[in-house]
């Protein structure tokens, strides 16, 4: 657009560096990725910064393949969905869903994915034969978050080990995302909230080695 | 941090309505779940009830502006359709306190049957209509339209689709209003539709077009930017102009903009724009109605591009990457998924009544032979899909009753009927009516989960008097029969089903299982 307003705009652009994250949260209906782009945005919120996040509602819900676009940034967000190879992540919590969104990662950008299955349709692949695919990728992380979720309790929490196991690459400090996961679930008990914390931290030191 | 569903919600709560009324339709469906919940509308006493169907929804929100108090009816596209007579005719009648028609369309039928654009009723209406790009915008519209409709005295049509009902972002709130006290319209006549009057009031309503159209050309919702290269214009409407704006921010445009945001069409805008450009590429998150409109016919203006040139795509649901593409910006896309990757369609629950249903009758059908069942809308939609392959027919609210009667009064047997509970009270009921009257051969199941479970479990219109209101429409007590959608009963199931086959009238089985995601909710 070319007006005043944008030119000022154009100027600002070069004083500071982008602060943005485009993410693809995607799963099955009913895994828990709301509550994951729940725990960034709100890390993004406690941070004063822009946040648009688009969900699925509806038919699509029952068992059905589900994402979310997740985009957080420090200037004005106009799109709610992320374009075509511009999403800097895609967070996963189950493997074959980590590749139906390709089409939207950048070529720099991250896939970190779950390893085990929801097999609820009848021609589901051979999981080896996924994680392969995922493993052809340039830039991604693997994770058994079932298994790690089990050893803290409950495999409830296995999106928060994938959450924390996707944590570096979001551009908001640790403690951040920390505080929003707290904030998030609060009102579910402080022993909940715990639990969520420590999936969280598991998920994050499986990555360390990366970046 | 809200929904556009739920910006909405919270500017009508802030701008003082008496009375939300709404029947549960994705995307529309979280505007008064976000009412219920709120805690200012219990305070402050604001009616928040589902009602059985889009039509009763929009009588009653006129009702209360006959009264004088702000109110807002909310619907999906297809609900407008069953609401459209009420709601044309709400345009001629006028208003009296401030009435905001709230409707989500759902380019691309996320979940729908159809994608209907629903500018084309407000137009076809002749009341304003405003189509808000993002979710503070939706806030703030829905103050402006309040006022917009009292000060015309016409409702005001809001219309946005899925992708901005379903998206959440930062909303900064505007105050907040007090409702407005009980006063009945100052000509007694106003609402009686009577041709002598119907007359009268339709002149009103078309002199009124002229102003309704000035608001449009000096509304601080439309705006047009210039822009040094004229080759080409663009006109966004509503969300479009968001994906335009992010087209934008990505790369260096600078063509003039205009942005519609608030219809009719601000005329003096567009002229200016069309004078100046070249050409024009409109951009439009549903029918191309505007496209349409500056093409003309039958001179069809070749300067005019978009969905009808294939500039864009015909149909489906508009996005960032068809407006750069339009705007000639290349899109690189990510790798192309591998072919490992299959489709996974959204399926009944595990334990869902349905299936088990849904068993029972493939055993009819499977004895009978098949295209023999009508069904409706709602999670039982889903027997459509293998393994059940059990249904023929998804039309509309209601259809399943009236088609399975029209099948059988042309002499097909058996003539089946799927129908969820809130299906049956929305808009089912009169065409058991009409089976009765005529002794149709027709069997009809009503799938009872005792909630909306489609949507999310919302409260069921028919709630547990599904058999009173079928013996009060005449069906004999004795054809009234109860089944329990349960594997155990499988056999007694079917062969109660055979025996209501065999019965040459109108029989009704209840096949009643809560919905399992409305016990898990309650258990929570």
């Amino acid at each position: 657009m070319y007006t005043g307003h944008e030119e000022k705009k154009k100027v600002d652009k070069n004083k500071y560096l982008l602060m943005k994250t485009d993410i693809i949260i995607a799963g099955v209906g009913g895994q828990g990725i709301l509550s994951i782009a729940a725990c960034i945005g709100m890390a993004a919120l406690e941070n004063s910064m822009h946040i648009k996040q688009s969900e699925v509602h509806g038919m699509s819900q029952r068992g059905g393949a589900v994402q979310s676009h997740l985009r957080i940034s420090d200037r004005e967000i106009f799109s709610d969905l992320i374009p075509l190879g511009k999403a800097d992540l895609i967070i996963s919590v189950e493997p074959m869903e980590s590749l139906r969104y390709l089409p939207w990662i950048a070529k720099d950008g991250w896939v970190v994915s779950n390893t085990t299955p929801v097999k609820n349709i009848k021609d589901y692949p051979d999981t080896e034969e996924i994680i392969k695919s995922i493993k052809l990728l340039e830039n991604h992380v693997i994770v058994d978050a079932d298994k790690i979720a089990r050893e803290i309790g409950s495999p409830i929490y296995s999106n928060m080990v994938v959450l924390g196991a996707a944590a570096r690459f979001i551009n908001l400090k640790h403690e951040n995302i920390e505080s929003g996961i707290r904030a998030i679930f609060a009102r579910k008990g402080s022993e909940i909230t715990a639990r969520n914390l420590e999936a969280f931290n598991a998920g994050w030191q499986l990555s360390a080695n990366i970046k | 941090m809200l929904l556009g569903d739920e910006a909405v919600a919270q500017a009508a709560l802030d701008a003082g309505i008496s009375g939300i009324y709404a029947y549960p339709g994705t995307p529309s469906t979280e505007i008064m779940e976000y009412v219920q919940r709120s805690r200012k509308a219990a305070d402050e006493n604001v009616f928040c009830q589902w009602s059985a169907n889009e039509k009763t929804a929009m009588e009653a929100a006129l009702g209360m502006s006959y009264t004088g108090k702000r109110s807002m009816v909310c619907m999906k596209h297809v609900g407008l359709n069953v609401a459209a007579d009420a709601f044309m005719n709400s345009a001629i009648t006028g208003i009296n306190g401030g009435f905001i028609v709230t409707v989500a369309d759902d380019p691309s039928m996320h979940s729908s049957q159809n994608e209907q654009d629903s500018r084309f009723y407000g137009k076809f209406a002749m009341i304003p209509i405003l189509e808000p790009s993002n979710q503070q915008e939706i806030y703030d519209m829905v103050f402006y339209g309040f006022e917009l409709s009292e000060r015309y005295k016409v409702p005001v049509m809001m219309r946005f689709t899925t992708r901005l009902a379903h998206s959440r972002s930062a909303v900064k709130r505007g105050g907040s209003l007090k409702q407005k006290k009980l006063a009945l319209p100052s000509d007694p006549k106003q609402f009686i539709l009577l041709p002598a009057i119907a007359r009268q009031r339709y002149k009103n309503l078309l002199s009124l077009q002229a102003s309704l159209e000035k608001e449009s050309e000096n509304s601080r919702f439309n705006k047009l930017f210039d822009g040094p290269d004229k080759s080409t214009g663009f006109i966004a409407c509503g969300l479009a102009y968001n994906y335009l704006r992010e087209v934008v921010s990505e790369n260096s445009l600078d063509n003039p903009i205009l942005k519609i945001t608030h219809y009719p069409l601000p005329l003096a805008m567009i002229k200016k724009i069309s004078s100046e450009c070249d050409r024009l590429i409109i951009l439009e998150d549903g029918y191309p109605l505007v496209e349409e409109m500056l093409r003309g016919y039958p001179e069809n203006d070749k300067r005019i591009m978009g969905r009808l040139d294939g500039t864009l795509p015909r149909d489906g649901e508009l996005n960032p990457d068809h407006v750069a593409g339009a705007a000639g910006f290349d899109v690189k896309q990510g790798p192309v998924p591998p072919p490992v990757v299959k489709n996974r369609p959204p399926s009944l629950c595990k334990g869902c009544g349905h299936i088990d249903m849904f068993n029972a009758l493939k055993e009819i059908i499977d004895e009978y032979g098949p295209g023999r069942v009508f069904s409706d809308i709602g999670c039982y939609t889903l027997g459509a899909l293998p393994p059940f392959n059990a249904i023929n027919s998804c039309v509309d609210m209601g259809a399943s009753v009236t088609m399975a009667k029209g099948a059988a009064d042309a002499g097909l047997h058996p003539s089946i009927c799927v129908i969820g509970d809130s299906t049956f009270t929305h808009s089912g009921m009169t065409g058991l009516l009409d089976a009765v009257n005529d002794q149709s051969s027709v069997t009809i199941i009503i799938a009872d989960n005792v909630t909306t479970g489609m949507t999310g479990g919302q409260k069921s219109s028919a709630a547990g008097r599904i058999e009173n209101i079928c013996n009060g429409i005449g069906v004999k007590s004795s054809h009234i029969r109860v089944i329990n959608p349960l594997k155990k009963y499988h056999n007694e199931n079917v062969a109660l089903i055979k025996e209501e086959i065999d019965y040459r009238g109108v029989s009704v089985i209840i096949a009643r299982r809560e919905c399992i995601q409305a016990m898990k909710k309650k258990r929570k």
